[in-house]
């Protein structure tokens, strides 16, 4: 067990460092801004899952996944509105939007998946 | 307004800022795997595609944007730049999640029928396509 969390823990820093390198590369910053929402902690959660347990529960996961998608997106409006309307700084506002993805994610689950 | 790459912004970065993101992208991961284990793929599966580094990379465009107006003299305009900078971060990140959503969308009905590796690539390349489309179409309106 220990074994399989320090892989996803190496593996997944990987991904999401060499994405979030290429963010850093490109400009303009609403074209970096892409590489905010690509696919690292999935690419790295869903190879490991496929090579444990097979494709039936990756497949589960993925369709699960458009619904985290659908209020990632919701969040990244409501971070961009929130910083330009009450002049408020980057970490506050992202880390308590957190709370929305989770409502709306959870929201979805609820109505769509459960 | 072209798209550019630009390879000294590297040089902005510190080596513990590469580090932060390392570590949070680490432990969503492993956080996934928990929830996956714990509630099933249906719950894990919203994680897979939680701002896991959003917060980090944000707050880093806000500070490297603010700091560089700062260097010029400028640290009223700075507060205001590094607030835009990262605003305009997530406004991508939006339209890059269109993109994350045609990744799911293709595990979700490609991986019961293809080989794994064949299906993340596919997918992957499918997040890249969609993610720049929305982005060319945003640009264009």
């Amino acid at each position: 067990m220990l074994q399989e969390f320090i892989i996803r823990f190496l593996v997944g820093g990987a991904i999401v460092s060499l994405f979030a390198v290429l963010g850093d590369l490109f400009r303009p910053k609403s074209f970096a801004g892409l590489f905010g929402a690509a696919p690292s902690v999935a690419l790295a959660s869903l190879g490991l899952t496929i090579a444990k347990y097979g494709s039936g529960l990756a497949a589960t996961e993925g369709r699960s996944m458009m619904v985290g998608a659908l209020a990632l997106c919701v969040y990244s409006q409501a971070v961009r509105w929130l910083m330009m309307r009450y002049k408020l700084h980057a970490l506050v506002v992202t880390l308590l939007s957190i709370f929305l993805w989770l409502g709306i994610s959870f929201g979805l689950w609820f109505i769509l998946l459960r | 307004m072209s798209v550019d790459i630009k390879l000294a912004a590297l040089r902005e970065t510190k080596w513990y800022e590469f580090a932060v993101r390392f570590v949070f992208g680490g432990l969503v991961t492993v956080l996934a795997g928990v929830i996956t284990e714990q509630f099933g793929p249906v719950v894990g599966g919203l994680f897979l595609a939680f701002p896991a580094i959003f917060p980090a990379s944000a707050t880093l465009v806000e500070k490297h944007e603010r700091q560089k107006q700062e260097k010029q003299g400028l640290p009223t305009k700075g507060e205001r730049r590094g607030r835009e900078a990262a605003s305009a971060d997530a406004a991508g990140a939006a339209l890059g999640s269109l993109g994350l959503l045609a990744f799911g969308g293709m595990v979700w009905w490609l991986v019961p029928r293809f080989p794994a590796w064949v299906v993340l690539v596919g997918a992957t390349l499918a997040w890249c396509g969609v993610s720049l489309l929305a982005w060319n179409i945003r640009k264009k309106l």
